[in-house]
C-alpha cells in the first residue's frame, strides 16, 4: 500500500526526462509506473500460477489447484488493465487504439488462452480431473505465454520500445529519478495483485471446505438411515 | 439495465458532437490526461473486480444459514 501511494504521488510529481518531453511521449512517460507494471504483474501472478500447477501434478492436492486457478483469474484482470490502458495510450502517442503490432496481438491471444483455461475448468465436473487436465493445460500455456509476450514481439518489428531495433526504455529511464517510481511501482502493483490472488484463495478455501462438510453430513446420514 | 443503456448512448452522442474537442483536450498540457485515464481504468477494472468478490462471499454468507 505504502509503495503504491509513494507511486502515485511521485508517479506524478517527479520531473520527467527532457528527451520524454520532445518526443510523442511527453508527459505520458509516466504511464511507465501504471501500465508497464500491470504485465510485470501479470507475469508475476500467472508464473506462480504455473508453480501451482506443476506443485498439484507432483503432490495432486486440491489446494494447489485453487490456488493455480485464483493466480490465472488474476492474470486475466491484469491483462485486460494492461491492454485498455495501452489502448488509450496508444490512441495519445501512435494515433490508434490497437495499432497492428505483434506484442499487442501476443498479448490478446495471451489472455484469451488464459480464458479458454477458465472455461475449460469449468467444463469439467468431477474436481480431480478438472485440476489435473487444467494443471497439464496451465503448464503448457505459460511458455506460450511468454513466447507471445516477450519473444515474437522481440523478432518482429514492435513499436513498443526494446523491440524490433527500437530503443529500450532505457534511455528515457537511465534517469535515475524516474527508476526510483518505476521499481516501487512493479513491486507495489505485484503485491496488491498477489493480495487479490490470497483474498479469492481464501474464499474458495472457505466454500470448499463448507461444502465438504456438507457432503460428509449427507454420506453420513444417508448411510445412517441405510443401517437403520 | 436500461439506465445503462441511457447512459452509454449518452456517452456516445456526447463523444461524437464532442470528439475533436476532447481529442484536443486530451493532447494539451504534455498529455497529462492520458496519464489520468489510465489510472482510472485501472481503478475502475480494480473496483469491478472488488464488487465481484464481495457478491461471492455475501453468497457464500447467505448458505451458512
Amino acid at each position: 500500500m505504502v509503495l503504491l501511494i509513494y507511486t502515485v504521488i511521485s508517479g506524478f510529481l517527479i520531473p520527467i526526462p527532457d528527451l520524454a518531453n520532445n518526443s510523442v511521449l511527453e508527459q505520458t512517460i509516466r504511464n511507465l509506473f501504471f501500465h508497464v507494471p500491470m504485465w510485470f504483474a501479470m507475469i508475476i501472478v500467472l508464473f506462480i500460477s504455473l508453480v501451482y500447477s506443476i506443485k498439484y501434478t507432483s503432490k495432486q492436492r486440491i489446494e494447489d489447484d485453487m490456488m493455480a486457478a485464483e493466480c490465472a483469474n488474476v492474470g486475466i484482470l491484469l491483462g485486460i488493465l494492461g491492454a485498455s490502458t495501452g489502448a488509450v495510450w496508444a490512441k495519445f502517442t501512435w494515433g490508434q487504439f490497437w495499432p497492428n503490432d505483434p506484442k499487442l496481438n501476443g498479448a490478446a491471444i495471451a489472455v484469451m488462452m488464459y480464458f479458454a483455461y477458465g472455461i475449460l475448468r469449468n467444463g469439467i465436473e468431477d474436481p480431480q480431473k478438472k485440476a489435473k487436465v487444467s494443471a497439464i493445460y496451465n503448464i503448457f500455456s505459460f511458455p506460450i505465454f511468454i513466447v507471445l509476450i516477450l519473444i515474437l514481439p522481440k523478432i518482429n518489428d514492435s513499436l513498443h520500445p526494446g523491440n524490433g531495433g527500437n530503443p529500450g526504455f532505457n534511455k528515457y529511464d537511465l534517469d535515475s529519478n524516474m527508476r526510483m517510481v518505476f521499481y516501487p511501482a512493479v513491486i507495489g502493483w505485484s503485491l496488491l495483485a498477489w493480495w487479490i490472488v490470497t483474498l479469492n484463495y481464501r474464499i474458495k478455501l472457505i466454500s470448499h471446505k463448507k461444502h465438504n462438510n456438507y457432503e460428509q453430513i449427507k454420506t453420513a446420514t444417508i448411510s445412517t438411515i441405510d443401517s437403520i | 439495465m436500461n439506465k445503462l443503456k441511457l447512459l452509454l448512448l449518452a456517452l456516445l452522442i456526447a463523444s461524437k458532437t464532442q470528439a475533436q474537442s476532447v481529442d484536443d483536450s486530451f493532447r494539451q498540457d504534455g498529455k497529462i490526461l492520458v496519464v489520468i485515464t489510465v489510472l482510472l481504468i485501472i481503478l475502475i477494472g480494480l473496483f469491478i473486480y472488488m464488487i465481484r468478490t464481495d457478491r461471492k462471499i455475501t453468497k457464500i454468507e447467505k448458505n451458512e444459514n
